[in-house]
C-alpha cells in the first residue's frame, strides 16, 4: 500500500520529465491509494433492518446504520463491495438489562446468496448473562473482478449480513434488543487485480431492472427492485490497477539501465587501441 | 377499457353509496393505486384476560388502545390498514360459540383515522382467545390485490379454541402463496404463549416481539406498519417438476414454490451462447427444523449432465438455507446458434422430527437472471500486467544485460569496419 503511494508519487514526479504518457493515468492511481474508508454524508442513515434477503435494508460503506429488533429476529442489511476492495462488516447488540447467556452471529452471503467465510473477527460471541452488549465482526475476502463460476469467490456486487440470535433460552425470545452495523473496506488495490470481468455486478434481479430503467424511466421509483444498490462513485469499469504504474516504471528503468549497460561497454565510442587522429 | 369499466364501476358505488346515505371512505376514485398499495390488518386480542392490569399500571387493553391511538396517527398515507378483533363480543362459557367470536372491526382500506380511533375506543375486555379462526378470516380481509400483506397479531394469552392449532393455521395460511407475513406480539408473555406465537411468526417469516411496556408496544406496532410500507418485489409463484422434461420454463425474475422434505424440484432456464445464468435459491425453515440441515442447487444439460452446482449446510438455528451457482455459455461461432434450455434442480436436506407436519412442503424463493457473459480472462494477471519488487528488479537486470550486449555487438561492429 505505502509503497504504491511512494512510488505512484515518483511516477507522478517523473512522469512529466520523461514525457511518458502515463501522466494523466497516474493520477487515479494517487487518488486510488487513499483509504476509502471516509465516511459519507451520513444524511439518511438507516434506522431499520429487513427480515429477509428480500427486504434488506440497503446501506452504503462507511455509514453506521442502526435497528431495534427482538432477540429471535433475523436482522438483514445489504450493502455494496466492488473489486479490490476487502470489506469488513462490524456489528454491535445491545441486550437487555436482564437476560441469560446467549449467542449471537453474523452471516454474510453474496448477491448469488452464498454464505461468505470472513478471514478472521469474531463471526459468532456468546454473551454471558447480564452482559450489556456483544460485539461481532466479520473480515471477508478481496473482492475479485473475476472468478471461475465453479469457485465462490467474492465477486463485485451486493452483499448480504445477517445477524441473528442463534442460540436462546425460551425466556428471552422476543426481547427488545438493538443493534448496529458498520461497513468498512480496505482497498487491496492492484495486488488483487485479476483478468477477465462480470458483464455485471452480481446484483440480485439485475437482468429485471436493467432494461426497465431505459423504457420507463418516471416508473422506476415507485416500482420494487430486488436489490438496486451501487457504489457512490459507480461500479469500477475493471481496467485500472496499479500494475499499469508499476509495469510502467519498470519498463522505464529497465530503458535507463540498458542505456547505462550500453554505455558502459561501448565506452566513448571510439576503441582504445584505434590512434586519435586515425 | 378495463380502466374504463372499473371507472364505470367506481361511480356506480359511488352513486350507490350517496344515495343510501353511508359514509363512503375518500377511496374509490384511489381505486388504481390501491391495487398495489401494502395491506396490513392489525389482529387485537379483546379477551377477559386482556382486563389484568399489568402493563405500566394500567390494563393491558387500555396500553392496547393507546398504542392503537399512536399508530392510527402514525400509519403511512399509502398503507391500507384494518382493524379485528378476537374474542370482543361473546362473553358466554360455550367454547364453541366463543371461538368464532371474531369481528371486523374497521375494513381494511384508506385510513380514516378518526373513526378508525373511535371504533377502538368503543374495545372493552369480554370473551375466548380464538386466534386461528381470526387469522383465517384477517387473511381473507387482506385478498386482492398485488402489495404487500402483513397481519400483526397482538395477544396477552395463547389460543383457546384447542382443536385447531393456531400455529397449523398459519402454514396453510402462508401455503396459499398470497405472499402473507403474520407478525406476533405478546403482551406479558407466558411459556406456552410464547412458544404458540413465535411458532405462528416463524411459520409465515414474521417476527415474535414480548411487550410489558406501552412504548414497546406502540414502537413496534409502528415500525412494522412503516415495515409494510416499504416497496417489496413480490415474487411469481411457480410449481417445480419432479424431472426436467415436465418443468416449467423461467425467465429472469423472482419466483416462489414449495418444496417437502426430500423432494426434487426442477425448473428449466433458456441461455443463449454468450449470456450468463445466475441462479440463486433459498429455502425457509418455516417449522421446528433438525438442526442440521442443507441446500443443493444444480444446474444440469437436458441430457444429464452437471455443469455447475451450488451447496450450502448449516447448523443451528435459521429462518433459510440459501446458495446460488452462475453459469456463462461460452460464445458461439456459428450465427444463429440455438439457446441451451438448462436444467435447475433444487434440493433440500431438511429433517424434522416424528411429529412435525410434512406438508405443505417448506417454501422456496428462486431468483433467476439470464445477464450478458463475463469477458474471459487469458491470464490470472489484469491485462498480463506485473508489479512488484521482483517484477522491477527482473526488468533492470535484462535491461542492463541487453544495454550491455548491444555495447559489445557495436563495439565489434566499429571494430570490424575499422580494420576494413
Amino acid at each position: 500500500m505505502r509503497i504504491t503511494r511512494v512510488l505512484s508519487g515518483a511516477l507522478l514526479a517523473l512522469g512529466p520529465v520523461l514525457g511518458l504518457a502515463l501522466g494523466p493515468a497516474a493520477v487515479p492511481a494517487a487518488a486510488d491509494s487513499t483509504p476509502s474508508a471516509s465516511p459519507s454524508g451520513d444524511s439518511s442513515t438507516p434506522t431499520e433492518a429487513g427480515t429477509s434477503f428480500r427486504t434488506a435494508t440497503e446501506i452504503d460503506q462507511g455509514q453506521t446504520a442502526t435497528a431495534s429488533g427482538s432477540a429471535g429476529d433475523y436482522l438483514y442489511w445489504s450493502f455494496p463491495a466492488d473489486s479490490g476492495q476487502r470489506p469488513t462488516v462490524e456489528a454491535t447488540v445491545k441486550l437487555p438489562e436482564t437476560h441469560t447467556t446467549q449467542t449471537w452471529q453474523i452471516d454474510v452471503y453474496d448477491g448469488l446468496r452464498r454464505r461468505q467465510a470472513c478471514q478472521y473477527g469474531a463471526q459468532t460471541r456468546t454473551a454471558g448473562q447480564g452482559t450489556a452488549s456483544v460485539e461481532l465482526a466479520c473480515v471477508l475476502r478481496t473482492v475479485r473482478a473475476w472468478s471461475e463460476p465453479w469457485a465462490d469467490d467474492p465477486l463485485p456486487g451486493t452483499y448480504y449480513v445477517r445477524l441473528t440470535v442463534l442460540d436462546l433460552k425460551a425466556a428471552d425470545l422476543g426481547l427488545p434488543v438493538s443493534t448496529e452495523l458498520r461497513v468498512d473496506s480496505k482497498d487491496i488495490g492492484g495486488a488483487a487485480a485479476v483478468d477477465g470481468s462480470l458483464a455485471k455486478p452480481l446484483v440480485p434481479g439485475i437482468a429485471v431492472t436493467s432494461p426497465k430503467d431505459e423504457d420507463e424511466d418516471d416508473d422506476s421509483s415507485a416500482t420494487a427492485v430486488l436489490s438496486s444498490i451501487e457504489p457512490d462513485d459507480g461500479w469500477a469499469s475493471g481496467w485500472w490497477s496499479d500494475r499499469w504504474v508499476w509495469t510502467g516504471i519498470g519498463a522505464v528503468l529497465a530503458a535507463l539501465a540498458g542505456i547505462g549497460g550500453y554505455t558502459l561497454t561501448r565506452g566513448t565510442g571510439r576503441p582504445r587501441h584505434v590512434p586519435p587522429g586515425a | 377499457m378495463i380502466r374504463t369499466q372499473r371507472l364505470a364501476a367506481g361511480v356506480c358505488a359511488l352513486l350507490a353509496a350517496l344515495t343510501a346515505g353511508i359514509a363512503f371512505p375518500a377511496g374509490a376514485v384511489a381505486d388504481e393505486t390501491t391495487a398495489t398499495a401494502p395491506k396490513v390488518d392489525l389482529v387485537l386480542d379483546v379477551s377477559g384476560s386482556m382486563r389484568t392490569k399489568d402493563m405500566d399500571g394500567g390494563t393491558r387493553m387500555a396500553a392496547a388502545k393507546q398504542a392503537f391511538n399512536e399508530v392510527l396517527d402514525a400509519t403511512p398515507e399509502n398503507v391500507l390498514l384494518g382493524i379485528r378483533t378476537l374474542g370482543a363480543n361473546y362473553p358466554g362459557d360455550d367454547q364453541k360459540t366463543g371461538c368464532k367470536d371474531t369481528a371486523q372491526l374497521y375494513p381494511v382500506g384508506p385510513l380514516d383515522r378518526t373513526e378508525a380511533k373511535t371504533a377502538v375506543a368503543t374495545l372493552s375486555p369480554t370473551g375466548w382467545t380464538p386466534i386461528g379462526p381470526a387469522l383465517l378470516k384477517a387473511a381473507d380481509d387482506l385478498e386482492g390485490g398485488t402489495g404487500s400483506k402483513r397481519i400483526v397479531l397482538i395477544s396477552d394469552g395463547e389460543d383457546t379454541c384447542a382443536p385447531l392449532d393456531p400455529c397449523e393455521v398459519a402454514r396453510e395460511i402462508a401455503a396459499k402463496g398470497i405472499g402473507l407475513t403474520i407478525d406476533t406480539l405478546g403482551l406479558v408473555p407466558n411459556v406456552k404463549m410464547r412458544q404458540q406465537l413465535s411458532c405462528i411468526a416463524e411459520a409465515t417469516g414474521g417476527t415474535y416481539t414480548s411487550v410489558e411496556h406501552t412504548d414497546e408496544l406502540t414502537d413496534r406496532v409502528n415500525q412494522l406498519v412503516d415495515r409494510a410500507a416499504d416497496p417489496v418485489v413480490t415474487p411469481v409463484a411457480t410449481e417445480g417438476a419432479a424431472s426436467c422434461a415436465a418443468a416449467p420454463a423461467l425467465k429472469s425474475g423472482l419466483y416462489t414454490d414449495r418444496e417437502e422434505f426430500g423432494q426434487e424440484r426442477w425448473y428449466k432456464v433458456d441461455v443463449e451462447p454468450g449470456q450468463e445464468l445466475r441462479a440463486s435459491v433459498s429455502v425457509s425453515a418455516d417449522r421446528a427444523m433438525n438442526p442440521d440441515y442443507g441446500v443443493l442447487l444444480r444446474a444440469v444439460t437436458v441430457h444429464g449432465r452437471e455443469i455447475v452446482r451450488g451447496e450450502a449446510a448449516g447448523n443451528g438455528r435459521t429462518d433459510v438455507i440459501s446458495t446460488g451457482l452462475r453459469y456463462p455459455k461460452a460464445e458461439s461461432d456459428e450465427d444463429e446458434a440455438p439457446a441451451e434450455t438448462v436444467c435447475v434442480q433444487v434440493t433440500n436436506s431438511y429433517s424434522a422430527a416424528a411429529g412435525v407436519k410434512t406438508t405443505p412442503g417448506m417454501p422456496i424463493e428462486l431468483t433467476v437472471d439470464v445477464v450478458d457473459g463475463p469477458s474471459p480472462a487469458s491470464d490470472v494477471a489484469s491485462f498480463g500486467l506485473g508489479r512488484g519488487w521482483w517484477l522491477l528488479g527482473v526488468l533492470v537486470l535484462f535491461g542492463f544485460l541487453a544495454g550491455v550486449l548491444w555495447g559489445w555487438v557495436s563495439r565489434w561492429r566499429v571494430a570490424v569496419w575499422r580494420t576494413n
